[in-house]
């Protein structure tokens, strides 16, 4: 009883850890590109006040908005959470493990992509209605390269949960793998399309007709804008720590781990992702964005990856050992 | 010992993703840049051969592909696009993303292929075997796509890093075999380059319509 009592404390934690930590997350980010051009950059907790802004402020809403674009923030938000609650960040054997598996993480996504086009055509405008379009074409691109990554780990690891997929990366014996490498890769241009960063999307500017995320928000404000701007960042967060538990998971806690070792598998955590979030910026200062019609063909390489990957994986027996 | 023949195997897939990248490149340049990419990584899974098999003879066969095909052929290909003074463009007969479906779906039959009929046979090998069979095809494949006899050419030279990635992998191929493929790839470039510059001085352009017409496929 008193076990399973700490099991879901630290959920609890994780789940408040995640949001409060994933502003600042974006924060690093846009302060290491800023360092990047010889700027000096807004302060890390920038994205901090930006939302207690926004939350303060009026939100103005379009005359023939219906309940959809209302409601449509929250809902992304709620779908965001719980996947970012779900990974396992900084230990393993959490409260809501069982629920932690890959597919349904990109389902939760989907919907939550799915409501934010809804949204962004609700209004009627033409930006809302190209992005949404857009939006849609980078997903079915992405998603099934995004599938072919999940079945290359599943084949590896012979699940497709989660925690155990990185216990099991973990416990193994060294080797390597060339499947993971390609899948790597092929998990980073899904990562990058999916969260609208550079090459496929410009997070930093609303003033482009080449724009997708910001394209389908923009008629938001607001406490509305204030959701969505944090579940872009939780999107972030969750990318960076599935990227973390699946090719770098050392450094976790185990599942039956004391809150101390849980702290310092937070530590591991916390510094893996603000090294992630350097890299990033550092990968979106040194290359332009791609036309949006090259894009097919960013994500094509993405999903040729994941395939080698899946056959490298049956090839050399990696598969079910 | 595994981690010799996980490096080995690392190799190979990198040398497939080579040939699935020289499927999607749209320059020239790049297209030669890729191939002696390639190359350095045929003479690298060689040389690993070579050393952690204790087989030292195949270090010359390293040394000629990475000689051969990583430095003088690309050189003597960007030699012969600039005197053409050929357009930078490749010109392709089927778009980058079915190239890409067919090269997968190639690769496939080539790994089901080799699994299923060497399946008595020592594992390494048939691994070695099922990728460089996908390189061979992949060769091909681009053969087919591509309408300027100079990606052709490349195609036909990244069908042969296959095929020397195959002969390393099997034992007993000797010396003196690989030696003479590796020299009559050589006189195959002076031929084709003999022909090409024959080519284009007789129909001012290197395109393959040219055949298409005389065959009477096109009008």
């Amino acid at each position: 009883m008193r076990e399973s009592l700490v099991l879901l404390a630290g959920q609890l934690v994780q789940m408040v850890l995640v949001v409060l930590i994933a502003p600042g997350i974006t924060g690093v980010v846009r302060r290491v590109k800023a360092r990047f051009m010889r700027r000096r950059g807004a302060p890390i907790i920038q994205p901090y006040l930006d939302l207690i802004k926004l939350a303060r402020k009026e939100s103005v809403i379009a005359e023939n908005a219906s309940w959809l674009f209302r409601g449509a923030p929250y809902a992304i938000f709620a779908f965001t959470w719980v996947a970012a609650a779900l990974v396992p960040t900084f230990a393993a054997g959490l409260m809501f493990n069982w629920a932690a598996d890959v597919v349904a993480l990109v389902a939760l996504l989907g919907a939550a992509r799915a409501l934010l086009a809804l949204a962004g055509m609700d209004i009627g405008t033409s930006f809302g209605g190209i992005g949404a379009s857009r939006e849609m074409m980078i997903a079915t691109l992405a998603e099934p390269a995004m599938l072919m990554v999940v079945l290359t780990l599943a084949l590896t690891a012979g699940t497709t949960r989660l925690p155990e997929v990185a216990s099991f990366l973990i416990s193994a014996p060294f080797a390597v793998r060339a499947s993971l490498a390609l899948a790597l890769f092929a998990f980073l241009i899904v990562a990058l399309a999916e969260n609208a960063r550079i090459p496929v999307d410009n997070p930093a500017t609303h003033l482009e007709l080449t724009m997708v995320h910001e394209a389908m928000v923009l008629e938001y404000s607001g406490r509305h804008l204030a959701m969505i701007e944090l579940a872009a960042q939780l999107k972030l967060v969750l990318y960076l720590s599935l990227i973390i538990c699946l090719f770098a998971p050392f450094g976790k806690a185990a599942a039956e781990a004391s809150p101390l070792i849980w702290a310092l598998g937070a530590t591991t955590l916390f510094l893996k992702l603000v090294a992630g979030a350097m890299m990033l910026g550092a990968w979106e200062v040194s290359i332009a964005k791609m036309r949006v019609f090259r894009v097919p063909e960013f994500l094509g390489g993405a999903f040729v990856f994941a395939f080698i990957a899946i056959l490298l994986a049956f090839l050399t027996g990696e598969a079910l050992q | 010992m595994t981690h010799a023949y996980e490096v080995s195997r690392f190799l190979a897939g990198l040398m497939l993703l080579a040939s699935f990248s020289l499927l999607c490149q749209d320059r020239l340049a790049a297209v030669l840049n890729t191939f002696a990419a390639q190359a350095v990584l045929l003479s690298m899974a060689v040389g690993w051969e070579a050393w952690t098999q204790d087989r030292p003879h195949l270090f010359i066969t390293a040394a000629l592909a990475l000689g051969l095909k990583a430095i003088i052929i690309p050189v003597a290909l960007r030699r012969m696009v600039d005197r053409l003074g050929l357009t930078r463009g490749v010109d392709k007969v089927v778009g980058v993303g079915s190239t890409l479906m067919i090269g997968l779906a190639l690769t496939s039959l080539a790994l089901l292929l080799v699994l299923r009929v060497t399946a008595s046979a020592e594992s390494f090998t048939r691994e070695g075997l099922a990728l460089a069979l996908a390189i061979v095809l992949l060769g091909l494949l681009m053969m087919i796509t591509r309408r300027s006899v100079v990606t052709q050419i490349v195609g036909f030279m990244s069908l042969e890093n296959g095929l020397i990635l195959a002969a390393t992998g099997a034992r007993g191929m000797p010396l003196v075999v690989e030696i003479s493929v590796a020299f009559s790839v050589l006189i195959a470039l002076l031929v084709f380059g003999v022909f090409v510059f024959d080519i284009h001085d007789r129909f001012e352009g290197v395109g393959v319509e040219a055949i298409e017409r005389v065959r009477g496929d096109r009008e």
